[in-house]
């Protein structure tokens, strides 16, 4: 085993892999997932960096923090210690890095910019944009330092939404037409180094209703037939059934008796007479039936997910929403279904 | 005024009947950030209108595959199709849009066949046309205006590409005609042009420095194709700033109305409340806000606190334990209610002049006219 550091109590499923790329269908929680997995990997004392390419500015959002620059900087500690940094990438400082690290010619590029070449670079050519963005990302998860080990353990991305991600991911076809040969070429060959490699994983994110499920089974295989590594389902929001499975099969073909209920109403000091338990009761009952119908419909989804072989892991509801305590329970749930 | 449960007394309802059913209105933009039933509520009000006496045609950009066969929409093929089974007086037609058709056709008309041919083979034009999502946005409002320009719908209704942001939607056609017509594009077109007048020199000067930046970040080749491109793109279009522009002005006119279509979450109530106020700054006429998705009870006379509290009644005590558990389930309805509540109410107070119609959640997707129709009630029902 390697050195003490990276000895872990246990295994998880996703060992090896240094790149985490989290995408999702719009409404489905993509960056509080990428969140989530971020601190449950730097859980224990590793060194973790969370990445959004959008300039949505989602991260500072669910961390409760101001804008971030365009600058690594941690901005949360993992339980047992372990540190979380986050980067939010510009297309046109991301442009001005390249320049700079592979030709010394940050002059050029501010030049570039006001001539609008990154509005060239995400009009014209969305590819070459890409290719910044994928390649400051993977830059980051390749960087070492001066005794040779990487600096960061893992590497997050909140990528773009399910119906972009293998365009952007695959880079290295995505520029192929434009350039065969050439310095963006082979910038872009080595960021496919990094991305088609065992060391990436690219994560779904979904909800468990038909069209966020359906355009995960579609962005799977299109992921699998690009060659790209596929990673776990991530089913968010999951709302628990306190019912237990018979009432549940009743209720979704209509049949629940609010009967008992009145009567546990009753119980409860919640009616004052008979007819009004049973008013409350006939309400309740028609919440149970839809709830029922609906738990059916997730099942049916679970279904359709796990019969596509990937690991799937369930991320609940959170009652108060997104917030930062809501997050670290995210992060939990992660790590004890061995997500993380 | 009725006032709704939970509602707040002084927001204006949204009244989507009155809108579509005014003659006067000939274009419906729906919008909002992604994953919050915009396409669905574009062809809901589309049926809804059309049963009820308008020749609509509704231009979708990505629907969900059930959703475009709830329509009886199979293939995409850039030409509205008529939807069958609409009852009523009017029709309904339907659509999705190719963008890279519709960008070909564009070329098609306006080039001779010899340059067209040019521009379509050109690498450039094959990644500008397929895979850059400012192009959907672009061709979409170029579709708008065609349909718009036929005069065979009274009511043209487009659903949104699903951007990023709500707001790329409006950004995107001015950037790529920006672009075309930009700076750039003329350094790349024409550097013998430059020089000569003073305004020029410094531009010439930096020339050296930009070509060589620019070598070394694309490659020779790349930057030859580009320039063969653009100037074959720049001879054809002139000016497609101006074309954008009209497309704006379209926009603009009385007789298009914007619904802003949001759930109540978090970002998607923000995405509204941007894009609300980034239409009242463009002058572009809002109708109002669509909030999809609210959840309700059927029982909302039981508070969440009296729900849980009785809950735990019952479950320190035992023996009800289904009473227990239907409890526990109706708190946690009601709590999510409250939440969704919230959120509507931050938009309504920074917002208090914007109509909205709320729409209950529902625990299946659309999967045929009938659930379009019902879709359509529940707009209509505020």
């Amino acid at each position: 085993m390697g050195s003490l550091r990276d000895v872990r109590a246990r295994d998880t499923d996703w060992d090896g892999v240094r790149l985490h790329v989290v995408t999702g269908k719009g409404g489905t929680g993509k960056t509080t997932v990428a969140a989530a997995l971020a601190l449950a990997l730097a859980a224990g004392g590793r060194k973790v960096l969370l990445v959004e390419v959008e300039g949505r500015q989602g991260i500072a959002q669910v961390f409760d923090l101001p804008p971030l620059p365009y600058e690594e900087r941690r901005i949360a500690v993992a339980p047992d210690g372990g540190d979380v940094h986050a980067l939010s990438i510009d297309p046109e400082e991301a442009m001005l890095d390249y320049l700079e690290m592979f030709y010394g010619m940050r002059r050029a590029g501010k030049a570039l910019t006001k001539m609008g070449v990154v509005d060239f670079a995400t009009t014209i050519a969305p590819g070459f944009r890409d290719v910044l963005v994928t390649g400051k990302t993977t830059e980051a998860v390749r960087r070492k330092n001066k005794d040779g080990r990487r600096v960061y353990d893992a590497v997050v991305l909140d990528a773009p939404p399910t119906g972009r991600i293998t365009r952007f991911l695959n880079v290295t076809n995505e520029v192929a037409g434009l350039a065969r040969v050439g310095p963006i070429k082979n910038h872009a060959d080595l960021v496919n180094g990094v991305v088609a490699s065992p060391e990436t994983a690219v994560h779904f994110v979904t909800l468990l209703e038909e069209m966020p499920v359906q355009e995960t089974l579609d962005g799977l295989a299109e992921l699998t037939a690009a060659g790209l590594p596929p990673g776990g389902i991530f089913t968010n929001m999951v709302r628990e059934s306190l019912l237990p499975a018979s009432v549940l099969d009743a209720a979704a073909g209509g049949r629940f008796d609010p009967a008992e209920l009145a009567l546990g109403l009753k119980a409860a000091g919640l009616a004052d007479g008979a007819s009004d338990a049973a008013a409350v009761a006939e309400a309740l009952a028609e919440e149970i039936v839809e709830h029922a119908r609906r738990t059916a419909l997730e099942q049916r989804e679970r279904e359709s997910l796990d019969a596509s072989g990937r690991p799937r892991y369930e991320l609940p509801l959170l009652a108060d929403g997104v917030d930062l305590a809501g997050l670290y329970e995210l992060a939990e749930s992660i790590r004890n279904q061995g997500a993380a | 005024m009725s006032e709704r449960p939970g509602g707040h007394r002084d927001v204006p309802v949204l009244d989507l009947d009155a809108i579509i059913d005014d003659p006067g209105t000939r274009i419906i933009v729906c919008c909002g950030s992604g994953g919050v039933g915009k396409t669905t509520t574009a062809a809901a009000l589309g049926l809804r209108a059309a049963e009820r006496g308008r020749a609509a045609v509704v231009l979708t950009v990505d629907p969900a595959r059930r959703l475009a066969q709830s329509m009886g929409l199979t293939e995409l093929d850039n030409v509205p199709r008529p939807v069958e089974d609409v009852t009523g007086d009017g029709t309904l037609h339907a659509m999705m849009l190719d963008m890279k058709r519709t960008f070909d056709e564009i070329i098609e008309a306006h080039a001779d066949p010899e340059r067209a041919r040019q521009i379509l083979t050109n690498p450039f034009y094959q990644s500008l046309s397929s895979s850059f999502s400012g192009t959907q946005e672009y061709m979409a409002m170029e579709k708008l205006g065609q349909l718009r320009r036929s005069g065979e719908w009274d009511l043209i209704i487009v659903d949104t590409p699903p951007s990023r942001s709500a707001l790329d939607f409006l950004d995107a056609p001015e950037r790529l005609g920006r672009f075309l017509d930009g700076r750039l594009i003329r350094v790349l077109t024409a550097p013998a042009k430059a020089g000569g007048r003073s305004a020029f020199k410094l531009f010439n000067a930096g020339f050296g420095l930009i070509a060589g930046a620019m070598t070394k970040l694309l490659g020779a080749q790349v930057l030859k194709d580009l320039q063969t491109f653009v100037s074959a793109l720049d001879a054809v279009f002139g000016g497609f700033r101006a074309r954008a522009e009209q497309t704006y002005r379209l926009l603009q006119a009385p007789g298009t109305a914007f619904v802003v279509v949001a759930a109540p979450e978090r970002d998607a109530m923000r995405e509204a409340s941007y894009f609300v106020e980034r239409l009242a700054e463009e002058r572009m006429p809002l109708a109002g806000v669509v909030i999809n998705r609210v959840h309700r009870s059927p029982a909302e006379g039981l508070s969440a606190a009296r729900s849980a509290a009785a809950a735990e009644e019952l479950e320190s005590r035992g023996g009800h334990d289904l009473a227990a558990a239907v409890l526990r389930l109706h708190t946690g309805r009601m709590q999510l209610a409250a939440r969704e509540h919230r959120e509507r109410e931050h938009f309504v107070t920074a917002h208090p002049t914007v109509p909205v119609a709320e729409v209950p959640a529902m625990w299946e997707d659309v999967h045929d006219l009938e659930g379009l129709r019902q879709v359509g009630k529940l707009l209509a029902a505020q």
